[in-house]
């Protein structure tokens, strides 16, 4: 065996914590990682937030972010040990021999310069490359990478190109320099599902055919799969295991690593329609100062104790829908019939008992919570405010809805700062379960959680709907979380209702071509899966 | 949680045990002040407009800092001075945070036309500098405390109303708020419970600043004659009283400009230290 590229060895990373009042505190966050990496090969690290595996892919670059410092251990890249290379070194390996694509390209472009000027910068400024080589490299690269007119694309402003689009010219970026390492961190993660695909493909073929070092890290072991050699499972700071990605995917030895491979198993088998709790008929919409409808005449029924799935890529106009529903936005044509009476169009003039019946989950439970009020008030508020519940009722009440987000009393005090992101979206649930109502609506409630940790809402939400009898509007762009739990599926596509109906009908072909290409674009755990759906594809995704 | 319980907690969790040094220097000044304003009769050597001595005599142990233009003690003077200036910035600075910070809540909150109402009018009263807004106003109405203290607070909501609807607009399109409209809360409620406490920490900030500036405009308006009128005594008063003494060397003068600059530098001190604690606290915005 030729000697590795990159040779990590007992890699210890440590950070300071300021706790509010307390003097800042040390704390190691990742515990001693050893991995070897050869020249051409792709690791994929994979965990959840807080696992450490960005942590560990800027080490390549002997680099911490914020107040994160390496403390032990020897990472050597090309035979000699950076952590103890002086900035100097450093400046020619950043860049140069190691290279970075972030998680958001549009944050990371610098918006006022053209694309071209800042894909070369690199390769440019380590001297690898003359101007024009190293423009003449760039074009090749965006070809290489299934951009469209590479000749002219690196002329256009960031803002000029789509996501998925900047996602792959960031890839050039960092190609452009011919180094020997690039850390991917979660390039696709970002990206609608079927932008996705595209991405992932351009990813993998641009390594292939460099030849060129990777390390991936992503939250997704069906995307790492697609990729990958080799898999690192990582979790808070140790590794769980690390194998072959065959091993990993096909043969899991730990726990951990099955309980990831096997997420989103979770089955809910469809129930048969009934008179509908919610109907939205022929509903179109228009926010002020756009010139064209965000929704067309959709129209869909959802009945008692069901779930209704309403999936799209972004700017399908799904979270618009849940806006027109909750009469924040009221629409320009159709009505809302809600347990059978019309519901007024602007939620200012609605009765109380509409807004209670009609309750909301965000995707962001950071955002939904007032981050100055306890899990107490926030869950207490519904009941005092609809049910005039006051004193040690209220108490009881509240304590009999954290029992039901299985979380414990101890909770009633703390405030959301205190609280991981999955307790988080309980309390969020509980504040929704608070009044009682017929219908919630569910906007992304799991896409910002880890794979684990949204499995465990959705169990909990399959679990609620059974007690409360309440039905779900579940908003996602995520098709495993649909089939997990939906009794019918609306496909929304431009603001039109692409396909409607039972789960079972939507998800059995014949499928029209967008709901094709949107459920073969869903990763599934297989190796080779991504090349087959390539090749199988009846439409191109919005990213082309 | 009633409050007392909630310092408690925050002082257990050593919320104010570990007070950096410049914050104990800013609060010990500004205690310093305040106590000598409310205990101004008990503390003061002589009465405020008692005549003691020759015209400005220089220090002595009778007379600590001397006496002023027309032989009262200086420092006795210069303590009830304090004790107007103070309290005529502290109420006119309460004023304009209750009124500003509570107008520009709802102005951010409704939106609409009650916010742009509000706004415009808004813009037109700064459009106007308010010193000479002030001049106008005090010129034609009698001139005692309660008028200063409104015409200076009301002047100054302006301000305060920029700020908070600033700060409000940012909170009231997070998702908490939607969710307590969702709910169906009234407009007090969305204020007082949702906005006020994340908008708490720039509106500290900013009141620790306004203050300063009250004490200016307060002094100001008396060193032009139209603020607080002799014989009571403010330290603008007083520079106005002694200014002629300059010419002749004596520095009665500058004894309230250097109360006025150390207020202020205090004050900011532990405004700042209150921006730090309140903006790490739980994680809320800065």
């Amino acid at each position: 065996m030729t000697m590795p590229l990159v040779e990590v060895r007992g890699l210890k990373i440590g950070a300071t914590i300021y706790p509010p009042g307390a003097k800042p505190k040390a704390i190691e966050i990742v515990h001693g990682i050893d991995f070897d990496l050869g020249p051409g090969q792709v690791l994929g690290l994979i965990g959840e937030s807080g696992a450490g595996k960005s942590t560990i892919g800027l080490s390549t670059m002997a680099y911490g972010r914020g107040g994160v410092r390496i403390t032990g251990g020897t990472v050597t890249i090309n035979g000699r040990d950076i952590l103890k290379a002086n900035l100097s070194e450093l400046r020619k390996l950043r860049g140069g021999e190691v290279t970075y694509v972030s998680q958001s390209a549009a944050a990371s472009f610098n918006p006022a310069k053209r694309i071209m000027e800042q894909v070369i910068e690199a390769a440019v400024l380590q001297g690898k490359f003359s101007k024009r080589d190293a423009e003449q490299r760039a074009v090749e690269l965006f070809g290489k990478l299934g951009l469209p007119d590479p000749d002219k694309i690196g002329n256009r402003y960031p803002h000029q190109v789509s996501g998925g689009q900047l996602q792959r010219c960031m890839t050039a970026l960092a190609l452009c320099p011919e180094p020997d390492l690039v850390v991917f961190d979660e390039p696709t993660t970002a990206l609608d599902v079927t932008t996705q695909i595209d991405v992932l493909k351009a990813i993998k073929d641009a390594i292939r055919d460099t030849g060129v070092a990777a390390l991936y890290i992503t939250h997704d072991l069906a995307v790492v799969a697609q990729v990958s050699d080799d898999i690192m499972v990582l979790r808070m700071g140790d590794m769980v295991e690390y194998g072959s990605t065959d091993q990993i995917i096909n043969a899991p030895k730990e726990e951990y690593t099955k309980a990831l491979v096997s997420v989103r198993s979770i089955q809910h088998p469809e129930k048969a329609p009934a008179e509908p709790v919610l109907s939205v008929r022929g509903i179109t919409a228009r926010y002020k100062g756009l010139n064209f409808d965000v929704l067309k005449d959709v129209t869909v029924d959802l009945s008692p104790g069901q779930t209704l799935a309403v999936v799209g890529e972004s700017g399908s106009g799904k979270s618009t829908l849940a806006r027109v529903i909750t009469g924040l936005l009221p629409p320009s044509e159709g009505e809302i019939v809600f347990d059978g009476r019309a519901l007024s169009p602007d939620q200012p003039s609605r009765s109380p008992e509409d807004l209670r019946e009609l309750q909301m989950i965000y995707q962001m439970a950071d955002t939904a919570m007032n981050p100055r009020q306890t899990v107490g008030t926030i869950i207490g508020r519904p009941l005092e405010f609809y049910f005039g519940l006051r004193g040690e009722k209220k108490r009881q009440r509240i304590n009999e809805l954290l029992d039901e987000i299985e979380m414990g009393k101890g909770f009633i005090d703390r405030y959301p700062a205190e609280l991981s992101g999955g307790q988080k979206q309980r309390v969020c649930i509980a504040r929704a379960l608070a009044a009682k109502p017929k219908l919630i609506i569910c906007d992304e409630v799991t896409s910002a959680l880890d794979p684990l940790v949204a499995d465990g809402i959705l169990k909990l939400l399959l679990q609620l709907q059974k007690i409360e009898d309440v039905a779900y509007l579940f908003i996602t762009h995520d098709l495993a979380t649909v089939r997990a739990i939906a009794d019918s599926i609306a496909v929304m596509y431009q603001g039109r209702v692409q396909r409607y109906g039972p789960k079972s009908e939507v998800l059995s072909p014949p499928f029209d071509d967008y709901t094709d290409l949107l459920l073969s674009s869903v990763p599934e755990m297989k190796l080779g899966w991504l090349e087959d759906v390539i090749a199988h594809r009846k439409m191109d995704s919005a990213g082309h | 949680m009633c409050r007392g319980a909630r310092i408690r907690k925050l002082w257990h969790q050593g919320m104010l045990k570990n007070i950096p040094l410049s914050a104990l220097i800013g609060l010990f000044f500004t205690g310093l002040y305040f106590l000598m304003a409310i205990f101004a009769p008990l503390v003061a050597p002589y009465g405020m407009a008692e005549v003691v001595g020759d015209v400005w005599e220089p220090s002595s142990a009778d007379h600590l800092l001397g006496t002023d233009t027309i032989g009262r003690d200086l420092l006795s003077r210069m303590i009830y001075g304090g004790r107007t200036t103070i309290y005529i910035a502290t109420m006119a600075t309460a004023l304009s945070f209750i009124t500003g910070s509570i107008l520009g809540f709802a102005a951010a909150v409704s939106g609409g036309w009650v916010d742009q109402a509000l706004s415009r009018f808004v813009d037109l009263i700064m459009s106007i500098p308010s010193l000479i807004f002030a001049l106008v106003v005090l010129s034609v109405m009698p001139v005692t405390v309660t008028v200063l203290i409104l015409v200076m607070g009301l002047l100054d909501a302006t301000r305060v109303y920029r700020l908070a609807r600033a700060v409000a607009v940012d909170i009231s399109v997070m998702e908490y708020v939607e969710a307590a409209r969702l709910r169906g809360e009234k407009l007090t409620w969305i204020i007082f419970r949702e906005i006020l406490p994340n908008a708490l920490s720039p509106l500290v900030a900013e009141m620790g600043l306004r203050f300063i500036f009250m004490v200016l405009f307060v002094s100001t308006l008396s060193f032009l004659g139209i603020g607080v009128q002799p014989p009571g005594a403010d330290w603008g008063g007083i520079v106005k009283e002694n200014k002629e003494g300059i010419v002749y060397g004596i520095g009665a003068a500058l004894y309230p400009a250097v109360a006025i600059a150390t207020l202020a530098i205090s004050v900011n001190l532990v405004a700042d230290w209150v921006l730090n604690r309140t903006t790490s606290l739980k994680g809320g915005r800065g």
